[in-house]
């Protein structure tokens, strides 16, 4: 895999994770808005998430989830594609516009400055947040040593 | 690199797509017009194009002639929308997209089902100029009196090739004619009068 590609599915997955109203906010504020045409209007459906236990082995069916799915054109041929969590048209339209310009050299920095890289904070924040409130309650165990074994 | 649109509204242009195929399949020979077509890349005829994205997904293979396949834009086109593999054998295609008629390979050539599962033969979607009633006259079901019909450009030898398919039933390949802006069908329990 090159590294423009996986740069990409770095930024795909960023998108397709990130909180719709954290997503459209970032995206109310850059400038110059691109003209495209819908390759495939946004559409919502199920896919079925498989896994590994421990990455390796035999793949299990964890469950099924909803995405939204939607590709477009830019006027200068890029195309944009997108695959988000839920059902949100909107969150899609935008995400599939950020791969478009994430693909331009050009934009490819600001992008990644300005709508990526705080996607990607916001994500790491909450997930602390998560962890510092679960660990809270954690419980510690102690096991007394029996004397039965003198 | 441009990629051209699909549907503009995909379930109803799609349904009405299938109503259309429907419709032609349950009245051979009879001509059904078709509105809300895509503009697919050349040599691909929007009726044709409408066709394939209405009936063709990733689980049919799909054998483009070479005129079609010769089109690197149209191959592109065709994976996004379709996401069909490509075969390069008739005979392992569950559908045939033909645009030059004249040079198609033989009926026979294409999958055509065994006894078993005679479902598992390849739907031939031929590109046609235009429909008359002077050809052959065709009976069977679906048709109440028999009827003359008739499509240009046909091989010289596509009635008899259509009689040969007729002989092998339940087996056999349905043929999908599409002209500019309308569609026939020619399914496999056509009869067809010898001249």
């Amino acid at each position: 895999m090159t590294v423009a590609s996986e740069e990409r599915k770095w930024a795909m997955g960023v998108l397709a994770c990130a909180e719709p109203e954290a997503l459209s906010a970032l995206w109310e504020d850059w400038p110059g808005k691109p003209a495209f045409t819908w390759l495939r209007k946004p559409e919502s459906g199920l896919v079925m998430v498989r896994g590994r236990m421990g990455g390796e082995g035999a793949a299990f069916n964890l469950g099924e989830m909803t995405v939204t799915r939607c590709a477009l054109q830019l006027d200068d041929g890029t195309l944009g594609q997108a695959c988000v969590q839920g059902r949100s048209a909107a969150k899609a339209e935008v995400s599939a516009l950020v791969d478009a310009l994430h693909q331009r050299s050009g934009d490819r920095e600001a992008v990644r400055r300005e709508i990526l890289l705080p996607l990607e904070e916001a994500r790491a924040a909450a997930r602390q947040a998560l962890a510092a409130e679960t660990a809270a309650t954690r419980v510690e165990f102690f096991t007394m040593v029996r004397g039965d074994s003198e | 690199m441009s990629l051209a649109p699909g549907f503009e509204d995909p379930v109803l242009e799609g349904q009405g797509a299938f109503r259309g195929v429907l419709n032609a399949m349950a009245r051979p020979g009879s001509v059904q017009a078709l509105a809300g077509l895509p503009q697919a890349p050349a040599p691909l005829s929007p009726v044709a194009a409408a066709i394939a994205l209405t009936l063709v997904d990733h689980d049919t293979p799909l054998w483009l002639d070479p005129a079609l396949a010769a089109s690197q834009p149209l191959r592109a086109w065709l994976a996004f929308h379709c996401g069909a593999p490509v075969v390069d054998s008739p005979a392992a295609s569950a559908f045939a997209l033909i645009a030059e008629p004249l040079a198609m390979p033989p009926l026979g050539s294409f999958a055509l089902g065994s006894e078993t599962y005679p479902d598992r033969s390849t739907t031939l979607i031929v590109q046609v100029q235009g429909f008359h009633d002077e050809g052959p006259l065709l009976s069977g079901p679906g048709l109440a009196a028999p009827r003359r019909f008739g499509a240009l450009p046909l091989p010289s030898d596509f009635w008899v090739q259509l009689r040969g398919n007729r002989a092998l039933f339940p087996r056999g390949v349905d043929v999908l004619l599409a002209a500019p802006d309308s569609l026939a069908a020619l399914p496999r329990s056509l009869q067809v009068e010898a001249d």
